[in-house]
């Protein structure tokens, strides 16, 4: 490419390269942040010494999240449950049923397409789908956190048009060797497809890991509470206390706050739930990228 | 030897003049296999998206949820609410609440477009011009790192850093002589924490889209308008940005229709009976009142009206799109 010296160039280049700084430093500064607080001591965090790096080096948080609280370790092991077990199910179901869709003359594709499609835009709601449900018996179980989400139609149709252009000789082979429709699925299109079905796969996974709400709504028995659940009742805790505070009664607040979760355990719990995420991401970015690049194709 | 279950090559033998159409019967039991890998798909659509648009009706009747009955029977027999099923829909919008939940609502919508959406089309532009691969990489990385944070982390996070006395926001007034700012407790700075955390948390994969697709731009015209003599910015405007024009308009629409539907989740996390005022949106009234207070009818009705609004919304910025530049998502 050629190079551009002018004034207007070199102006845009400070720009870029501004605007990357900030970036990096406003996307980094609050995780940073909050991880170097969970792990310094109470004084330092008062005077402010801990904003970006630890400082009195304390793990007395992560030892109470580990050993004394209950709930924590128990939550995160729901979680991870839960996104196993659930991501597991959705790759399943919504590859099968993408590689059925993609077959361009099965019986009543365009009815089924126009079928799947509608959910997207329009459904009925919380309501309706909590009544639903409820007729199932499925409140209160790890169930119902993962049946009624089973297939993003977003996702099965980016399959669709992965496996359409799939090549259909290598399917062709297949059934001249006396492969029948199933045994080519399994034998030949899945182990060439697999970067889609990795893709989706860690997609659904990080929306599993990340979701409160159907928790929320269908969970009663606090022992089968994933860790955002946990998490959000020390973000609501903090609302009380904001709520005190902001009506002037910053004392009642700060006793509210320190009472019923120690400062250093929520920030602390809030490293554990965002860890594995953090952890995993750089690694699966690969991926994702190639996903998406996928999906706009057809998109 | 067995070809196995698929007869295409038997179908497809030597092209007959008159050859009959297959029946419907002969092509299912051809194609048994894909339908039933299709089964489950479509149990499940049915069972958690249909039965539940048919749940809707709950909305026009006066529907209470009685032990032991079934959910198709109850609903059908449920008592129809005011005129012509109507009632809960009039109690809404005669209601004290419909105007600000109406206002708030659409306010945040609409701030998060206007504000949310140029966004990563920006930053993507921006990271376009960089030139050394490794330093894009690493940069995408990292803004791209919020995307995986759940929302109940974000504003974990947030009432953490913003929080009274020992927030680290707060700890720096105060050393700076200034008032503490009790973020969370007041209206006016809901929407700003609001469309301020969903730029945090969407800006590096919204870019993704964006740069896929300028991934995809001929090195070629660039190179011509270097010789033609076009600015950098010339380059953008020209070349750039029409490349990208399908997926912004596209993904605008998307957005749009997407306006009343404010998401429930990061306000329920966010607000408080202290910023209702500001805060409340329509998705979080039906939680409160359907869900919390098991006013089912209610709830439904309000829910119904919020998404009505957000298809009318859809199909009117699809068409709108369609006329000012030709792009449309159907």
């Amino acid at each position: 490419m050629v190079r551009d010296t002018t004034l207007g160039s070199r102006a845009l280049d400070a720009v870029v390269h501004g605007v990357m700084v900030l970036v990096t430093i406003v996307t980094l500064f609050p995780v940073l942040h909050i991880v170097s607080v969970s792990l310094s001591d109470p004084q330092s965090i008062a005077q402010g010494k801990a904003a970006l790096l630890p400082s009195g080096f304390n793990l007395s948080a992560y030892r109470t999240i580990l050993f004394e609280d209950v709930h924590i370790p128990r939550s995160f092991l729901n979680s991870v449950c839960i996104t196993a077990a659930g991501t597991v199910l959705n790759v399943i179901v919504t590859t099968i049923a993408a590689y059925a869709l993609s077959k361009k003359d099965l019986l009543f594709r365009g009815f089924f397409m126009t079928y799947i499609v509608i959910p997207m835009f329009f459904g009925g709601g919380m309501i309706p789908l909590f009544l639903v449900v409820k007729s199932l018996g499925l409140v209160d179980s790890y169930a119902s956190l993962i049946v009624p989400y089973l297939v993003s139609p977003w996702w099965l149709i980016i399959m669709i048009s992965f496996f359409r252009s799939f090549p259909q000789g290598l399917e062709e082979a297949a059934k001249c060797d006396g492969c029948n429709d199933f045994a080519t699925l399994i034998r030949v299109v899945l182990p060439l497809s697999m970067a889609s079905v990795a893709t989706i796969g860690l997609f659904y996974a990080v929306s599993y890991w990340n979701s409160f709400f159907p928790a929320l709504m269908f969970l009663n028995d606090f022992n089968k509470y994933p860790l955002q659940l946990i998490l959000r009742d020390i973000v609501l805790q903090n609302t009380l206390a904001d709520q005190l505070a902001s009506q002037g009664n910053a004392e009642l607040a700060r006793d509210l706050q320190s009472s019923i979760t120690p400062q250093s355990v929520q920030y602390a719990t809030l490293v554990v739930s965002i860890v594995p995420m953090v952890v995993v991401y750089p690694f699966i970015q690969k991926y994702f990228v190639k996903g998406i690049m996928i999906g706009s194709l057809k998109g | 030897m067995s070809i196995g279950s698929n007869t295409t090559v038997a179908a497809a033998a030597p092209p007959v003049r008159t050859r009959a159409r297959e029946s419907v019967w002969r092509k299912a039991k051809r194609q048994r296999t894909f339908l039933l890998l299709l089964l489950p798909g479509v149990l499940y659509f049915f069972i958690f998206s249909y039965m539940p648009m048919y749940g809707i009706l709950v909305a026009f009747k006066d529907f209470h949820l009685q032990a032991g009955q079934n959910f198709l029977t109850s609903v059908l027999t449920a008592p129809w609410a005011g005129k012509l099923g109507l009632g809960h829909f009039a109690d809404f919008v005669n209601g004290p609440y419909f105007f600000q939940l109406l206002r708030n609502t659409f306010l945040l919508g609409l701030y998060s477009i206007v504000f949310g959406f140029p966004a990563p089309i920006l930053f993507a532009l921006l990271l376009n011009e960089l030139r050394n691969r490794h330093y894009k990489s690493f940069v995408q990385t990292v803004s791209y790192l919020p995307y995986f944070l759940s929302v109940v982390a974000v504003v974990g996070i947030m009432k953490l850093m913003l929080a009274p006395d020992t927030g680290v926001v707060n700890t720096l007034l105060t050393k700076l002589g200034l008032e503490q700012i009790y973020f969370f407790g007041l209206p006016q700075w809901f929407r700003t924490l609001f469309v301020g955390s969903g730029i945090w948390k969407d800006l590096g994969m919204g870019a993704v889209i964006y740069l896929a697709a300028l991934s995809k731009v001929d090195a070629e015209q660039y190179e011509s308008a270097v010789l033609d003599g076009a600015s950098r910015l010339r380059q953008m405007w020209h070349i750039t940005l029409p490349a990208i024009k399908p997926v912004i308009v596209i993904t605008l629409i998307l957005s749009l229709s997407g306006v009343l539907h404010v998401g429930a989740e990061k306000v329920l996390l966010m607000y408080s009976p202290l910023t209702y005022d500001t805060a409340d949106v329509f998705s979080t009234y039906v939680y409160r009142q359907g869900l919390v207070n098991m006013d089912f009818s209610f709830g439904a009705a309000v829910d119904l009206f919020n998404s009505v609004i957000n298809v009318i919304f859809l199909v009117a910025s699809n068409r709108l799109a369609r006329k000012l530049s030709g792009e449309s998502l159907w």
